[in-house]
């Protein structure tokens, strides 16, 4: 094959990957970049102006929303990798042959139904007439109804709920490939349990502790319906008030603004944490 | 008015660009409608599809949703819409999303023609006409028989007897009716921007006063139905249909028209600015306004019909339920929603967030 046919396999291969990134990613981004420094001076004129930015700043209900959100979300993480790193240890080291298989399928079930169907499946359990309310009254445990639907807590079960999966895949992927020897070292080299976790299998799943932190993160950041219907009066979510600006206010202005700090503060926390962990994100994603 | 499918635009509200649908299929010949849920039922989409050979497709909607999504496209997507009459001409003169309706191409005797007036007068922009009046109806109260006596307004979702048990919309109907039950009249106020917000500010503050009370700010339609039937909640403001739903499965709950006044809406027939089968689109007009045809879908949603004669097609539980929350003087006393003005939507919204974040 001559090097200009080459070169055209390789252009046509990269079409539909370009043709998706350009149409799909960068001009709908572009777009809403322009109209987010659009201000709408009177119904029908506009004018151009940093005005939605500044409501973001002044009208504190934005920036509360939006650092509440940040928090949630990293919390979030933070349970999902504590809840995930022993499964992933499971999964990885210590199951064998076909329960390993099955095990990670078990992982994967729920993944088969929407975000959706898995959202009202929890709102179902939470609710105050719904299946734990009764348990607790028949076990004798509660005297009335119990609701533990409508607040943050439900969010975060439903959230880390979610992004489970995604921080499993890597985290098993990780430490399939950590050699036991390593482990058994540092054992024999008088370490406890805690100081071969500290120094031995953590540095060691690093990047896939990263990774499935930053998928996860990202994940619920930018999720909808878990926090809209889980949530109660208080919950507010930042995409929540991102499709409220859009939709129902007709306010594309102040919604663009507010998708664009979405993405460059959010940009700015993964960036944040990879300086932290001291990972690269070649490192992670590669 | 409102969200009774909130819940569908939440599904599509991530992805609400996809309003630019596909359609160009100039085989068949098809009416894109987007309408509320209950509407365009299944059975009277194959009659008309039967009776005409045009395909039918249905997508369900709420008003600030059919607006985006036309105003995504410039008035594309759809042949058909059905927007509320107030919603209609400040969104026009802002997006121009709309054409005016040829009423000699729409069968006016089969309609009240006291509807198609009071449509066509808060619906004109330049003498032009911009909807035909389909489906009304109001929103109030659903109670429970239980705390009937107390909650006999809207500012008695904040009484302490039924705090915890209350739901509500955060949307603009909760700001208009809270408005009046405290003695104000928002609608006067539409033209006055300061005075507007003068109202505004105090809805707001018994609003935030009132959180406390309510258990969860309601979405969509089919929520607050299982919330009000798990008994969850006992006292909501909503639409009148869901409560005569309801009251027919559990005579203990009843829509109850507040002593400040239900609020009164018509949803409308209105066409896109480019739609693509505008004589599909009066072809069902026409065929769903017969009387035989309108009840049945009243019979199916609970809402009421400005075809005129449907009456005596509706089923009869539905007219007794109707009657029984409505005397003669709290049907005088519907607050009817003029025409919206531009702007007002954005200091609604405005103070709708500060509720929402309010602790």
């Amino acid at each position: 094959m001559n090097a200009s046919a080459g070169r055209l396999s390789l252009w046509l291969l990269l079409t539909p990957f370009l043709l998706w990134i350009v149409l799909l990613v960068l001009v709908p981004h572009l777009q809403m970049l322009r109209v987010s420094f659009q201000v709408r001076e009177s119904w029908d004129t506009l004018a151009w102006g940093l005005e939605q930015y500044q409501n973001f700043f002044t009208e504190s209900y934005y920036w509360r929303t939006f650092v509440r959100t940040g928090v949630m979300s990293l919390f979030t993480t933070f349970l999902t990798l504590l809840i995930a790193f022993p499964i992933a240890w499971y999964i990885a080291r210590l199951a064998r042959g076909r329960a390993k298989g099955l095990l990670f399928l078990a992982c994967l079930v729920p993944f088969w139904a929407s975000e959706l169907v898995r959202t009202y499946g929890w709102m179902i359990l939470l609710r105050e007439s719904g299946l734990f309310s009764s348990w607790l009254q028949a076990l004798g445990w509660a005297d009335g109804p119990v609701e533990m639907l409508y607040n943050d807590v439900a969010v975060i079960i439903g959230l880390v709920y979610n992004g489970l999966l995604f921080m499993v895949v890597p985290l098993v992927t990780t430490l399939d490939g950590m050699d036991e020897n390593l482990v058994e070292a540092g054992y024999d080299l008088g370490g406890s349990h805690l100081t071969v976790l500290r120094e031995v299998v953590v540095p060691w799943a690093m990047p896939g502790i990263v990774s499935g932190c930053i998928v996860v993160f990202m994940l619920t950041l930018g999720s909808y319906l878990t926090p809209i219907l889980m949530g109660g009066k208080d919950s507010a979510w930042f995409t929540g008030q991102i499709f409220t600006q859009f939709i129902t206010r007709f306010n594309w202005e102040q919604g663009a603004a507010l998708g664009v700090l979405l993405l460059v503060l959010s940009s700015l926390i993964v960036w944040l944490g990879l300086k932290l962990s001291g990972q690269s994100l070649r490192k992670v994603m590669g | 008015m409102g969200s009774r499918t909130a819940r569908t635009s939440a599904l599509l509200g991530s992805t609400f660009l996809a309003a630019v649908t596909f359609s160009g299929s100039l085989l068949a010949e098809e009416l894109r409608l987007i309408t509320w849920g209950g509407y365009a039922p299944d059975d009277v989409v194959a009659q008309f599809e039967k009776e005409t050979g045009i395909d039918v497709k249905v997508t369900l909607s709420n008003n600030e949703d059919m607006i985006s999504k036309l105003r995504a496209t410039g008035g594309a997507g759809f042949d058909l819409a059905q927007p509320s009459q107030d919603r209609i001409i400040g969104v026009q003169r802002q997006f121009n999303i709309y054409k005016p309706i040829d009423f000699s191409r729409v069968n006016t005797d089969q309609l009240q023609p006291s509807m198609v007036k009071a449509t066509k007068d808060s619906t004109e922009l330049d003498g032009e006409f911009y909807g035909v009046p389909s489906v009304w109806g109001t929103s109030g109260l659903i109670v429970h028989s239980s705390v009937a006596d107390t909650v006999t307004d809207y500012t008695d979702l904040c009484d302490p007897a039924v705090a915890g048990e209350v739901s509500y919309r955060l949307k603009r109907p909760t700001l208009i009716g809270f408005a009046f039950a405290m003695g104000m009249d928002p609608f006067a106020a539409y033209n006055d921007r300061d005075e507007y917000e003068s109202i505004l500010a105090k809805v707001e503050d018994k609003l935030i006063d009132c959180k406390s009370n309510v258990k969860t700010y309601w979405t969509g339609g089919d929520q607050l139905l299982a919330l009000l039937r798990t008994g969850e909640v006992t006292a909501a403001m909503a639409w009148d249909a869901g409560g005569w739903k309801l009251n027919a499965e559990n005579p203990e709950i009843r829509f109850v028209a507040p002593d400040s006044g239900a609020l009164g809406w018509i949803d409308t027939f209105a066409i896109p600015r480019r739609s693509e089968n505008e004589e599909a689109a009066y072809k069902w007009i026409n065929f769903v306004m017969q009387p035989e045809i309108a009840a049945r879908i009243t019979n199916a949603s609970g809402n009421f019909t400005a075809s005129k004669g449907a009456d005596e097609f509706v089923r009869a539980e539905l007219r007794d339920a109707y009657r029984a929350s409505f005397n003669d003087q709290a049907i005088n006393n519907i607050k009817w929603y003029p025409p919206v003005p531009p702007g007002l939507e954005t200091l609604e919204g405005q103070v709708l967030d500060r509720v929402q974040a309010a602790n």
